[in-house]
């Protein structure tokens, strides 16, 4: 398959008065044409980091990204310039926030603000913006699109915000889409009515997309491939049914049995013990070492190699290799 | 004895909207709907629901936390309305809440021990060697440390920082708790620990709870009855096993299938839901769901359906049976 974004040994730190926090320690990640990637894992973890750093939008002060490459269509993202960087934003990579509420400006409609990200990027005129937008809306499948391109964002509720919120991203049809957890905030009838905008506009626009979630669920049901992550690092890829049907890595079980599931009889959960690590001091080799039932001496010692499982699937852990 | 620990009939609890020059009241948002709920001793009833459908209302209700506009409660038989004063108070012990939000919900100038330690000194002569012995052992209960007695809530994270509460909560042996949307600030691994600890406390202690939640997945894991709210109304109670089985309710059904499952091979035909929620303020004629429901026929928008039995045991308000 042919690869859309390529990251290699992607490092982003944030310099904050209690020291340095390793957001990200050398993350490599690719996202193929056409194909949606879940990216799971806790709060803190550094899923919206890679995100934010994806977009060049990590603010310094305090985060910088120390190292790296982010290849997209043949650019470095990490080399261009601002301004080449704003003709990518929003044109060929967009993204959508979690709390549409306050992602949208409120003193704007709907419509003005849709047709400013397509004026930007566009070389259209305002009748056809306009156009553009109301069938951007349509796409999207909100109920009476001409009136809500007048309305302000306080007159919609969640669920519509958050369309209004993919309308605009995907309104200069991009390559790529970065969803960061763009159901959190929504009730569950809601939540289903969302993704399955999100997965058939996709497939209409033939665009990728980058998912960015807590609910393994949800990964489960949207997404063609999933990466774990855990503080920092990405501990294990492959496609959704290697993860969930044969996960390698301590801390992938750990998640998967720490679900109650709704179609499985478990009398009690399975914990993983301890916390997730604070990540300015975090543990020495292989960061989840401290929980892990399974470690070794060589795992305090050692950052674990990337080894195969089969193909496409991946897994950073000592267990599967790399110990000597 | 009654059998149950807590019954709740008709229950009903309006919010006036107040508007104009002279604040008027010029409706209400009718956030709990004559309710009706029974709790056996020693079990877990869920309440699900998605945002603004009365479960946390129904929950405070209960508790006398706030005056229901009508309707009857009975705790241990005993008629809430009625009990008032000190004997009130006394009851007060034997009825407790755990809150979403540990951040909010504990006083960021406490230290754990003032924290734990204050439901003692309102209610008990508990003092000095003695109350720390049993803060310890609370502590303990729950989980944390020795270590942990002086220091200030924003020194933990939020798991630990729930499990005070739930320390706090279970501080005078209560015979009944509240638990609104307990885990859904956390991450999933620290829910699972959670949870497993509301299981032990259950066991241990023999509670009874009420579990609100708008996640499916944890009702079925916790609980042994579950009430299904949809804009202040009870629309489907029923054991657990039997409602994950064959969902009555339409919109039961439509929730259920709305779970993104954690398996990839799992599919389901998913229901999806035309529009949002309403606003309790102004609810739908008839059957408060009619409008969204794909079953929906002439009389749904005309006559509310009332809980009816269905089957063992099952209530369901639905014109379909």
């Amino acid at each position: 398959m042919e690869d859309l974004l390529k990251v290699r040994g992607l490092k982003t730190y944030f310099y904050t008065y209690e020291g340095v926090v390793k957001a990200l320690e050398g993350i490599n990640l690719d996202i193929y044409k056409g194909e949606s990637l879940g990216l799971v894992g806790e709060t803190g973890c550094g899923k919206s980091v890679t995100a934010l750093s994806i977009m060049r939008l990590i603010q310094w002060p305090p985060g910088k990204i120390i190292d790296g490459e982010i290849h997209f269509n043949g650019k470095d993202l990490l080399k261009i310039s601002e301004e080449e960087m704003r003709k990518i934003r929003g044109a060929e990579i967009s993204m959508i926030f979690q709390e549409p509420m306050s992602s949208l400006n409120p003193v704007f409609t709907i419509g003005s603000q849709i047709m400013e990200a397509i004026t930007l990027h566009q070389n259209v005129n305002k009748k056809e913006a306009e156009e553009k937008a109301i069938e951007m809306l349509n796409l999207v499948r909100m109920p009476d699109p001409e009136k809500v391109m007048n309305q302000y964002p306080h007159e919609l509720s969640g669920g519509m915000q958050q369309r209004a919120m993919i309308a605009m991203a995907l309104s200069c049809r991009p390559s790529l889409l970065i969803a960061d957890e763009p159901t959190t905030a929504l009730d569950v009838t809601v939540q289903a009515q969302i993704l399955d905008v999100i997965q058939r506009v996709n497939k209409e626009l033939d665009s990728s997309m980058l998912l960015i979630t807590h609910d393994l669920g949800v990964v489960a049901q949207i997404c063609d491939r999933v990466a774990v992550m855990y503080a920092g690092y990405i501990v294990e890829i492959g496609t959704v049914k290697q993860i969930f049907k044969n996960p390698q890595h301590p801390y992938t079980k750990g998640l998967m049995n720490a679900i109650p599931k709704i179609h499985v009889k478990t009398k009690r959960l399975e914990v993983i013990r301890g916390v997730v690590p604070n990540l300015i001091t975090p543990p020495s080799g292989c960061r989840f070492h401290p929980r892990c039932d399974h470690a070794m001496d060589v795992c305090k010692k050692k950052v674990p190699p990337v080894t195969k499982v089969e193909e496409g699937h991946y897994v950073a852990c000592f267990l599967h290799g790399g110990a000597k | 004895m009654s059998k149950y620990i807590i019954e709740a009939e008709n229950v009903k609890k309006y919010f006036p909207i107040k508007g104009g020059v002279f604040s008027k009241v010029v409706g209400y948002v009718k956030a709990v709907d004559d309710v009706s709920l029974k709790i056996e001793k020693g079990t877990c009833m869920a309440l699900v629901g998605e945002s603004g459908c009365g479960k946390t209302t129904f929950g405070r209700v209960l508790l006398k936390l706030i005056e229901p506009d009508a309707g009857k409660i009975l705790f241990e038989g005993k008629d809430l309305a009625k009990v008032k004063g000190k004997k009130l108070r006394e009851m007060r012990k034997d009825m407790q809440m755990v809150f979403q939000d540990p951040n909010s919900s504990l006083d960021p100038r406490f230290t754990v021990k003032n924290i734990i330690g204050e439901p003692f000194s309102n209610f008990t002569n508990i003092k000095g060697e003695e109350l720390v012995k049993r803060i310890l052992e609370l502590l303990n209960l729950v989980g944390l440390k020795k270590e942990h007695l002086y220091r200030y809530p924003h020194e933990f994270s939020g798991g630990q920082r729930q499990r005070i509460a739930v320390a706090r909560a279970i501080a005078l042996d209560p015979k009944f708790i509240v638990l609104d949307e307990p885990t859904s600030a956390l991450d999933v691994s620290v829910q699972a620990k959670i949870l497993n600890l509301f299981q032990d406390l259950q066991e241990k202690f023999d509670l009874s709870y009420l579990f609100i939640t708008h996640d499916l997945s944890v009702a079925k894991h916790m609980a042994d009855n579950i009430g299904v709210m949809y804009v202040g109304k009870l629309v489907e109670t029923s054991a657990t096993e039997p409602l994950f089985e064959e969902p009555l309710h339409p919109y039961t059904q439509a929730l259920l299938s709305a779970i993104p499952v954690a398996d990839p091979e799992y599919k389901v035909e998913r229901i999806i839901l035309k529009g949002d929620v309403p606003s309790p303020a102004n609810p739908p004629s008839g059957c408060r769901f009619h409008p969204r429901c794909p079953k929906a026929m002439e009389i749904c928008s005309k006559e509310e359906p009332e809980l009816k039995k269905v089957g063992d045991g099952r209530l369901v308000a639905c014109h379909l049976y």
